[in-house]
């Protein structure tokens, strides 16, 4: 029998797609709750910001709260052949709402820092909205964002406690590296757990030199 | 070519109503920080919204509350030249010009109009440079090239000398009143520095608080301010309370003297102001006698204080300014001032 890449390659799957909705995601609502009245960008922020620190099991918990196959929106997603629950794109969810926090507060910071005379001049300029926030925001707050994507990628590789609530363990359909070690380590299967947990100790590894580079570069950017 | 604007906002305790036309040429909002001089500049850029009020431009409305009108600033056509230029960091010096041209869609034409104001501007050579490997001097030139090339039908200075080193203001100034006079179109500045105001524009409006106290050709304003916050603008030193007590007349209980002046006292006199540099050793009108207090040496001036003999312990000493070389030998013993030299300054 070859060996069974499949956590590997689930892992990685899940954790770009994830990667990419909150990126997204993030960005749209770090640009915009800090646009909003205050009072409402306090609630807002505590509410975007809560899954960064409850324990993801509890998050996994809200999740199957509202997903569930008997809860209202789990059954209504149903009739259209969406269910969260122990499929791998579940896991997509699970990742995504526990990552999404990193993204968010990193993209706010960067965008708090803009300078916004930079905006204002580019409108008096007439250049629209849309171009000034691609081509002059986004470049400008560039090392920040980027530097919550890969940390946001990171913790949606990692993800253990909301998918192992959500989406459980099947080998070949919802297993990802970090439930894998789990099961092999609890089947006392030691060798097999050792093999993951080195590969996620690669891949964090990379990560982090990413993101301290990331760092060095904006220092620099910073003193120039 | 016709600027109106006419704008309300209450912000907490502070309040801004201001009022003005200005015609073609240079014209400066002076005022102390925190006077509403900026916001007036925002709001008519569209960057701010005021309460309400009406602004229009060349015959366009830009801003009218009761109509509902509020052109976003991309339509208005107001260059807006900002305290630290605004360049964009991430682009070099001809991708920044570019973005004025954005709306230039045609290429030989695009490209001729960058190569032209990078000429106008002595920006050759540094197209490809970033903002940060440039002077202070070059920013503000590839900001105004920026400005320029997208065609504004007003432009609007915000500070335009406060980034930059004493040593390099001067000349800047020379180089910027000469670039406005070429532009030919209405200028809107604004400064907290009575020098730049003076050096750069044509006629200057007062702001004191969120008001806009009154608008006059410049040389006008300096001789005749007519209002204690626009005589301290202008760099007034001695300015205290007086009372008209005849046609040419006033009576000045804090020096215990009385005035003779050339122009004709009104009612409602607030006080009188007197420029540092105008007392006189030889006049003989409005002659009292003096006591020296103090001195204090600037390079190439001196200012020497000093106290009426009838002068009220609790006012200040009043300020003379003389280049060094007129230092008398001997403190004079009696100083006069010509009534022509005497500012009438009303409620």
């Amino acid at each position: 029998m070859s060996f069974d890449w499949y956590p590997l390659w689930n892992s990685l799957r899940i954790a770009a797609i994830s990667c990419v909705l909150v990126f997204f995601l993030g960005i749209f609502f770090a640009y915009y709750a800090a646009r909003l009245p205050r009072a409402v960008k306090g609630m807002l922020d505590v509410i975007l910001t809560l899954p960064m620190v409850l324990p993801p099991t509890v998050c996994g918990y809200f999740l199957l709260l509202i997903f569930g196959m008997k809860r209202p929106l789990g059954i209504f997603l149903l009739k259209f052949g969406i269910k969260f629950v122990m499929t791998w794109y579940g896991g997509v969810l699970a990742a995504s709402v526990v990552a999404f926090p990193l993204m968010y507060r990193t993209a706010r910071g960067a965008f708090e820092s803009f300078d916004q005379t930079l905006a204002y001049s580019g409108q008096t300029l007439g250049l629209s909205n849309t171009y000034i926030f691609w081509r002059i925001r986004m470049p400008a707050c560039r090392q920040g964002i980027l530097a919550g994507t890969v940390l946001a990628f990171a913790r949606a590789l990692g993800e253990y406690g909301a998918t192992s609530m959500l989406i459980g363990y099947t080998p070949g359909r919802t297993a990802t590296i970090s439930t894998t070690v789990y099961q092999l380590w609890r089947t006392n299967d030691e060798k097999g757990a050792m093999f993951w947990v080195l590969i996620n100790l690669a891949i964090s590894t990379v990560v982090l030199l990413t993101v301290n580079m990331l760092e060095a570069r904006q220092k620099k950017a910073v003193k120039a | 070519m016709s600027l109106i604007v006419d704008i309300h906002r209450a912000l907490g305790s502070f309040r801004l109503d201001v009022r003005f036309e200005a015609e073609n040429g240079v014209t400066c909002l002076l005022g102390a920080s925190g006077c509403g001089k900026s916001f007036t500049l925002k709001c008519i850029a569209g960057i701010e919204k005021p309460d309400s009020g009406h602004i229009e431009l060349d015959g366009t409305v830009l801003y009218d509350s009761e109509r509902h009108i509020n052109l976003p600033p991309q339509k208005r056509q107001v260059g807006y030249l900002f305290q630290n230029y605004a360049l964009f960091p991430n682009m070099t010096v001809r991708q920044n010009i570019l973005c004025g041209l954005h709306r230039e869609k045609n290429r030989a034409e695009k490209e001729r109009k960058l190569k032209e104001m990078l000429k106008l501007m002595q920006l050759e050579g540094l197209e490809n440079h970033k903002p940060a490997q440039l002077s202070g001097g070059q920013q503000q030139r590839v900001a105004l090239a920026r400005i320029m090339v997208n065609e504004p039908r007003l432009l609007m200075l915000d500070e335009p000398f406060s980034a930059l080193d004493a040593h390099l203001r001067d000349s800047l100034k020379i180089e910027l009143r000469d670039m406005l006079q070429r532009f030919g179109h209405e200028v809107l500045m604004v400064t907290h520095s009575r020098e730049e105001a003076y050096n750069m524009s044509s006629r200057i409006a007062v702001m004191d608080r969120g008001r806009l106290l009154t608008i006059k050709d410049t040389k006008d304003l300096f001789a005749d301010p007519g209002s204690i916050p626009a005589a301290v603008l202008t760099g007034c030193k001695n300015i205290v309370p007086a009372r008209k007590v005849g046609d040419r007349e006033v009576e000045v209980p804090d020096w215990g003297i009385r005035l003779q002046t050339a122009q004709e006292v009104r009612d409602g006199l607030a006080a009188i102001g007197i420029r540092a540099h105008y007392f006189n050793t030889q006049t003989r009108q409005n002659r009292f006698p003096i006591t020296y207090v103090e001195e204090m040496e600037e390079p190439f001036e001196l200012i020497l204080q000093f106290r009426y003999a009838g002068q009220t312990a609790d006012s200040p000493p009043v300020w003379w300014r003389l280049s060094k070389e007129k230092r008398p030998g001997e403190f004079p013993e009696a100083l006069g001032i010509s009534p022509a030299n005497i500012l009438l300054l009303y409620e």
